[in-house]
């Protein structure tokens, strides 16, 4: 079957029941969305499917019609996003496991929202875990890159 | 004879054995520097001056001995080396470097060394010292207990300044000027007339140039990367997905695995049929485990569906069927002999056997470490030779675990150790590796990628011991003039040795870790630790011991505050002469507001405790509104001696205090048919943004020396939050998680 994943389109030869996850990072190579719970509860592999942030590890690929971003895809260390600039400024990760979905997730929230206060980016981010409890600079990261992307 | 025996009395675990051991094998051979792993291998024009700088064409590597696992080790420690080096902050590149013995951690046994860390005698400093003698002769390549920055803090510096003599010798040598009309610059050597010779040029030269062993350092006043906050090494790959970790490894032909361990932990596997399994998409092969399977497959998912299709009959596990039993052996174990007794003061008998008595008893269970990134690993054997990549922090052990699966020789072993998508200490443990291990030697000549469902991770753990914490108190003039505080839980040091086959005699310091050291001055003081018997698998968790001791005696401390009618933060100031620890609760005071009136239904709550040799006093406040504690704010002070990198350190207070609420909310791992019955983050859940509060940071350096932060924070979160709960509503809670007792927003 066929995937867009970053602007590219793939052909990948899996079962249709393969989780979203596993195709890009089995398959694609594609490592920045993590495996962390596998049932949608720690928010590691989000990504965006036609902007929206999606738990890759519960949506089968063969369910996936859009066009598929990942962090990869979302800027690069030569061309940063504002929310990557942003984390990257107020040195938000610590192991940084959760942080490619911390990002991809804030990154949807601010496309959606330019403007969130706290209320909004914890109703947001409330799904993304962070074991190391980098929080209180995700909370400022986020507010600084609304700032940046003219929410402010 | 007479003064070591009665040291090493006075040790514990690794001191009381190895520590004898070390002297009998001879003090000299401790003078004896091992090899530089990283002359290996250099090519043409590579150079490798210390085990922790290599220099070649493409530039400056710093190879930190300590893992990084979210402490930022990487940074600091490689901050150590740049300083004196004297290179460009971005022009560095920092590696985790090889498993060698060379890269032995000296300080992590000084706590074992017996002595509380506010004991500054003769006596105890010969101790601690002396305790890097058997740290070396281990050559243990460890990261843990809070002790890298203590461990790197001289040695990594010297590195840096020899490498620079080096470099200033060789540029003397070919410009044939004397070494002293010379400087360095960002990497480069300045010549009188203006000439820049670059160190990557100089490498070539420098081979047969012999490092100076006792170059001069910096001195404080001129430091430009130590005490400031440096960007992170590592942040720009954390944030654009491009960090590898042991998880993301990939390689040409590479399989994907998982494996289905005994869900009875440490239960045989008795037979399975993977019939169903063989015959499923994407299957390579099923490779029978001590204890379980592993499934070999081309994609993880496919080996999760696999593994899900065996069936098994599974051994019983050797421990009691439910958690109650497991609370019955600790229970149990105070009516037996103590396993130590670091502190007995006056006669708390004898001060207990009149007048009003206060007691309690607390209760914590067992904690996952749940790491974001699920226990994984890769290997390869190919051609005689192993592979290994892992995220660990014990990497020589890797090597160990490998040659005895293997039959290699160490040198035929390589260990690459990758980014940790977190520890807390479970990343010590050879559990996951062995298989990755086990696998590769199954699929010889195919890269594999062994990977634990979340699951599996989440119920075949170390875990933080469950336990019990009894305490008996009087209060005489508005503070104890008695306190006896007895703990139980199983051993951590026992279990976790014993898996690495080290049978380590004499008492567990981590039982009674913050509880007997804590730098209280009560006339009548008595610590007791009782080890209840082998239950699950216990293990190092952030801040070990004082991850529960620091709740049931911080817990302690405020019901006796309240008995007798005091203020908390005024209780403790006058039960405490030691500097540092003073200042952190008096800084805790004003950052809080402490004493000022709150709105109703507000409550605020404060612990102090020392761990690792750093007191850290936190205040937590909380609303308890519609039937529900929210956590509002919380306010940390903590005395590293000297903070290298401020930021990093408040980081890594945040980053402990919001560990210790997560687990101090609703961290509960139980067991009911012989089984851990959470398995993922539904049933074993972190704090979220949402619940997580603002956190205030104050760093201190007032401590005799330097400390390092990644656990102390964790400690007093669970008993500060406790006591703001009790001043809100009136309810003490004495047993954890506190989602047991009252509900969380």
């Amino acid at each position: 079957m066929e995937l867009t994943v970053n602007g590219k389109t793939r052909t990948v030869d899996v079962a249709a029941d393969m989780p979203l996850l596993w195709v890009l990072r089995d398959e694609l190579g594609i490592t920045g969305p993590k495996y962390g719970c596998g049932i949608a509860m720690c928010g590691a592999c989000t990504v965006h499917i036609d902007g929206q942030a999606v738990r890759s590890c519960s949506i089968p690929v063969g369910d996936v019609s859009g066009e598929v971003l990942t962090i990869e895809g979302l800027g690069n260390p030569d061309a940063l996003h504002a929310v990557q600039a942003a984390w990257i400024d107020h040195q938000v990760a610590q192991c940084g496991y959760c942080q490619s979905g911390q990002i991809m997730q804030a990154a949807a929230l601010l496309a959606e929202n330019p403007n969130p206060d706290d209320a909004a980016i914890d109703e947001a981010m409330a799904g993304n875990l962070c074991r190391c409890g980098t929080y209180p600079r995700i909370r400022a990261a986020i507010k600084d890159a609304a700032g940046r992307l003219g929410g402010e | 004879m007479g003064r070591i025996a009665s040291i090493t009395r006075r040790a514990f675990l690794l001191g009381a054995s190895v520590v004898a051991g070390g002297v009998v094998f001879g003090y000299w051979q401790y003078r004896r520097p091992y090899d530089n792993p990283l002359k290996d291998g250099l090519g043409e024009g590579e150079l490798a001056l210390t085990p922790y700088i290599r220099i070649d064409q493409s530039g400056v590597t710093i190879i930190t001995p300590r893992a990084e696992m979210g402490q930022g080790v990487h940074t600091t420690l490689a901050a150590l080396v740049a300083e004196e080096l004297d290179v460009a902050w971005d022009a560095i590149r920092v590696e985790h470097g090889p498993a060698s013995k060379a890269y032995y951690n000296g300080a992590i046994l000084e706590e074992g060394a017996g002595f509380a860390p506010t004991d500054t005698s003769p006596m105890a400093e010969r101790m601690r010292a002396f305790m890097h003698v058997p740290a070396k002769f281990m050559g243990f390549q460890i990261t843990g207990g809070s002790s890298s920055v203590a461990d790197a803090y001289q040695k990594m510096r010297v590195a840096g300044a020899a490498a620079r003599e080096v470099m200033l010798e060789a540029a003397a040598r070919k410009l044939d000027v004397s070494k002293a009309s010379l400087k360095t610059e960002d990497g480069h050597v300045i010549a009188a007339d203006g000439a820049r010779l670059s160190y990557v040029n100089l490498a070539p030269l420098a081979g047969d140039i012999e490092p100076p062993a006792n170059p001069k350092l910096k001195p404080r006043s001129k430091w430009r990367y130590l005490g400031k906050s440096m960007p992170r090494v590592d942040m720009v790959g954390k944030s654009t997905g491009t960090a590898t970790f042991a998880i993301d490894v990939r390689l040409p032909d590479m399989l994907h695995a998982t494996v289905k361990m005994n869900p009875g932990l440490g239960g045989s596997l008795t037979s399975f049929d993977d019939t169903a399994a063989r015959a499923m998409p994407g299957v390579k092969k099923i490779v029978p485990l001590d204890g379980g399977v592993a499934v070999v497959a081309t994609n993880t998912w496919y080996a999760f569906q696999a593994a899900e299709a065996i069936r098994f009959d599974w051994g019983a596990a050797p421990y009691p069927a439910d958690t109650e039993g497991h609370f019955a052996a600790v229970a149990a174990a105070f009516e037996g002999d103590h396993d130590s007794r670091m502190r007995d003061d006056g006669d708390v008998e004898e001060a207990l056997a009149s007048g009003d008595v206060i007691s309690a008893e607390y209760r914590v269970p067992y904690l996952a470490h749940a790491t974001m990134e699920p226990l994984n690993a890769a290997a390869l054997l190919k051609d005689g030779k192993l592979q290994v990549w892992a995220g660990n922090q014990a990497p020589t052990q890797v090597v160990v675990e490998a040659q005895n699966i293997t039959g290699l020789e160490e040198k035929d072993i390589t260990v690459h150790t990758m980014l940790m998508g977190g520890g807390f200490g479970r990343r010590a443990e050879m559990d996951f590796i062995k298989h990755a291990i086990h696998v590769a030697k199954a699929m010889e000549g195919t890269p594999v990628s062994v990977t634990w469902s979340r699951e599996e991770d989440m119920t075949h753990d170390g875990y933080r011991p469950l336990g019990i914490g009894r305490f008996r108190a009087k209060v005489e003039n508005g503070v104890p003039s008695a306190l006896d505080i007895a703990v139980s839980c199983p051993s951590v040091i026992e279990s976790q040795m014993g898996r690495l086959d080290i049978n380590i005699p004499g008492p567990d310091a981590t039982i009674v870790q913050a509880t007997w050291d804590q730098p209280y001055d009560i006339p009548n003081y008595r610590s007791t630790g009782y080890r209840a018997k082998a239950l699950l698998p216990v293990s190092s968790w952030r801040s070990v011991g004082a991850s529960q001791n620091g709740f049931y005696h911080e817990s302690a401390m405020d019901e006796i505050a309240h008995a007798a009618g005091v203020d908390p933060l005024e209780m403790r100031l006058k039960l405490i002469s030691h500097g540092p620890s003073r200042k952190v609760l008096e800084a805790v005071a004003e950052m809080s507001g402490w004493g000022n009136t709150l709105p109703a239904g507000h409550g605020r709550g404060i612990a102090f405790v020392m761990a690792f040799g750093v007191p850290v006093a936190e205040v937590i406040e909380v609303a308890y509104t519609d039937g529900a504690i929210r956590i509002l704010k919380a306010f940390a002070a903590v005395d590293v001696g000297l903070a290298l990198d401020p930021r990093n350190v408040e980081a890594q207070v945040q980053s402990g205090i919001n560990f210790g609420l997560s687990a101090a909310m609703t961290g509960e791992i139980t067991v009911a048919d012989g089984r851990v019955e959470q398995t993922n983050f539904d049933t074993y859940d972190g704090i979220r943004i949402h619940q997580a509060p603002e956190i205030m940071v104050r760093i201190m350096e007032n401590g005799d020396r330097i400390r390092g932060i990644g656990e102390p924070g964790t400690p007093p979160a669970a008993p500060a939050l406790a006591n703001a709960i009790f001043a809100a509503t009136g309810q003490r809670i004495r047993e954890l998680p506190l989602s047991k007792h009252i509900d969380f927003a």
